[in-house]
């Protein structure tokens, strides 16, 4: 799957999936990026449709409302929605 | 977040009308004027791509059927009004956000998950005896009608036809 890479301090693995439209995605980039964090993201809805299916299958696995944004931290854990204190606290 | 080429008059054109209809039903915007922006922009985006104005916090399948219980303004906002004092995306808030008092906080989804929603087979009407007419609701503001088919639109909301479901 087609994801930009932003860089930073590293923090574990952390993928960001979001949407363009949404107004607490867009909140939660500028989180991470305020951070200084390394993180990936992938805007869900811009994606070729079989990219898309397994975009949502991955959000599924983690986050089973399939919500946006869902942020993975080392592909164990997932933080649902714009969390702010919670994101922090995760990437201390 | 963008407009993906959407003309920025088109954009406030479609945020004047989001504020005339949401004050002629009593409902609030955001104070947030940027935030309400973006979302905007986001419905014109949505609107654009799929032919109806989704939910710009919400994936679209592109598919108007499946989706509209998520055009906005959804089902689901009166309920988050109620219990969250703002709409999922935060685009309709309470009057205790609208005037600053009270903060929006993260509303959690109450849309049912995919696979849920492809388990909820169309819940058929129960019929309380022999009516004259069958009663209609909208799904966006509640609004109930007896007559033979729902209205074109609802008088109340002004969503369209389609967002209304058999009652009794």
């Amino acid at each position: 799957m087609r994801m930009e890479h932003v860089k930073g301090s590293k923090r574990g693995e952390l993928i960001l999936y979001a949407l363009s439209t949404c107004g607490w995605c867009a909140k939660t980039r500028k989180l991470l990026d305020d951070l200084g964090v390394e993180y990936s993201y992938v805007y869900v809805d811009r994606l070729p449709h079989e990219e898309m299916e397994s975009a949502i299958w991955e959000v599924e696995k983690h986050n089973p409302s399939g919500s946006f944004p869902t942020l993975v931290i080392d592909g164990s854990r997932a933080i649902v929605g714009f969390r702010e204190a919670d994101i922090r606290e995760a990437l201390k | 977040m963008t407009g993906e080429g959407i003309p920025e008059q088109t954009i406030r054109k479609k945020a004047d009308k989001i504020r005339s209809d949401a004050s002629a039903g009593g409902y609030l915007l955001n104070p947030d004027q940027s935030f309400v922006r973006e979302l905007v922009a986001g419905i014109c985006v949505n609107e654009q791509r799929y032919g109806y104005p989704a939910c710009p916090c919400r994936l679209a399948s592109g598919s108007r059927e499946e989706d509209l219980d998520i055009i906005c303004p959804c089902d689901y906002r009166d309920a988050d009004l109620n219990e969250f004092g703002a709409c999922y995306c935060a685009l309709y808030v309470s009057a205790g956000i609208a005037s600053g008092e009270a903060q929006v906080t993260c509303v959690p989804e109450r849309r049912p998950s995919r696979k849920e929603r492809r388990k909820e087979s169309r819940s058929a009407p129960v019929f309380a005896g022999e009516l004259p007419e069958p009663v209609w609701r909208c799904r966006v503001c509640g609004y109930l009608c007896a007559r033979e088919g729902p209205p074109l639109v609802c008088p109340i909301c002004k969503a369209s036809q389609d967002r209304f479901v058999r009652f009794i």
